[in-house]
């Protein structure tokens, strides 16, 4: 199997959230990559996580199904999960899987930090 | 705006809009289906996909049951690429089924967006009605997504990759049972699953030349919580609609006759 090509940097910012910089190629060859970023975004200070796509070059359907997994994680610790940073074609695609009911979409960190704090 | 390295732009070329710039660099693009709201089945496959018609598509979230990863997997050797399989599973992907259970996809085989109503066997004898959508498609995987009433809410991916061994071939489901009903008759649907898949799979396999596959079944339960928010979806429940089809049968038929 082919390494993957993505990295994922985890910031913590104030009032509970922590921003996963996502850049490169997301498939299910990348789920040790995620779950390391989640195990070190998601302290018992974080109440939400928030997924930063703006760096993402590339989606199959095995990312998809990894995020789900992601999403699991996060409701069972009680944590909310949102997203920026989608092109028009990633947002679609969260559209028709209907991740995005679950998974909340902003158009920008500062829109996606404000409802956090306001959250 | 994401940040990707576009193809070098020849003289004369126009500038893309970023919008347009990432459109059409995107190498995925046209591995994805167009985003659709409900189901609509082409004329020609209408009366089989009476079930499906008109439903929305549920993931994993639109689901009831826990949440199961099950996978499939069967060496094929080193002889065939993963693009080989792959080619030809898309192909013809209904002959690979068991014998009795139909899949009415496009004659061109698994395209995205692409509705194919399917027949498949149930208990007690019932034939279940339903479908699948052609979520993703490229040249080493294709995904399935569910419609409402299906027994399972869920993306099913099929894929073929290069491993030390040679090229393994897998089907992958990340479900849910769709509702109660399904969730109750799970341990008997997981028997039925377990022989479909294998029985595929070792189809797939016959296909490429391996004379005596050995398909490997391994679960995970991702999500032992169940959605009871979802447990409404049983009003689409595929199995007691395809039973209510049925039994409205000879109604059909005399209407279709009209009077005498």
């Amino acid at each position: 199997m082919d390494a993957p090509t993505v990295s994922m940097d985890v910031r913590h910012l104030d009032g509970g959230t922590a921003v996963v910089d996502i850049k490169g190629e997301v498939t299910s060859a990348c789920e040790p990559e995620l779950m390391s970023a989640y195990d070190a975004a998601a302290g018992s200070e974080t109440r939400r996580l928030v997924l930063n796509f703006t760096g993402l070059e590339y989606m199959n359907s095995g990312g998809i199904g990894m995020l789900v997994t992601l999403l699991v994680r996060t409701n069972r610790q009680r944590q909310q999960l949102a997203a920026y940073g989608l092109s028009d074609h990633y947002r679609q695609i969260f559209e028709l899987t209907r991740l995005d009911e679950a998974i909340t979409i902003f158009e920008d960190e500062r829109s996606a930090l404000s409802a956090s704090a306001h959250g | 705006m994401t940040d990707i390295a576009g193809p070098e732009r020849a003289p004369g070329q126009v500038e893309l809009s970023a919008k347009e710039a990432d459109v059409s660099t995107r190498r995925d693009i046209g591995s994805w289906a167009t985003k659709v709201d409900r189901l609509a089945v082409d004329p020609e496959r209408a009366k089989a996909g009476f079930n499906i018609a008109g439903k929305r598509l549920s993931g994993p979230q639109q689901g009831f049951g826990r949440l199961r990863q099950r996978t499939y997997t069967v060496d094929l050797g080193p002889e065939v690429t993963p693009q080989q399989v792959i080619g030809a599973w898309k192909a013809d992907f209904g002959s690979f089924w068991p014998k009795g259970n139909v899949f009415q996809g496009a004659l061109t085989g698994i395209t995205p967006g692409d509705v194919a109503p399917i027949a498949v066997n149930a208990a007690g004898g019932i034939k279940l009605s339903t479908g699948v959508f052609v979520l993703y498609s490229d040249d080493v995987s294709f995904t399935f997504m569910t419609p409402q009433g299906h027994m399972f809410a869920s993306w099913i991916t099929f894929a073929a990759e290069r491993r030390e061994t040679g090229t393994v071939a897998q089907a992958l489901l990340l479900l849910r049972t769709s509702d109660p009903l399904f969730e109750l008759a799970f341990p008997v649907m997981k028997v039925m699953e377990d022989r479909f898949w294998k029985q595929t799979l070792a189809n797939v396999a016959r296909s490429v030349g391996v004379a005596e596959p050995v398909v490997a079944e391994h679960t995970t339960i991702v999500d032992r919580r169940r959605i009871w928010k979802n447990w409404r979806n049983v009003w689409h429940n595929a199995g007691i609609r395809s039973v209510l089809h049925l039994l409205a049968a000879p109604a059909r038929a005399l209407r279709s006759r009209g009077p005498a």
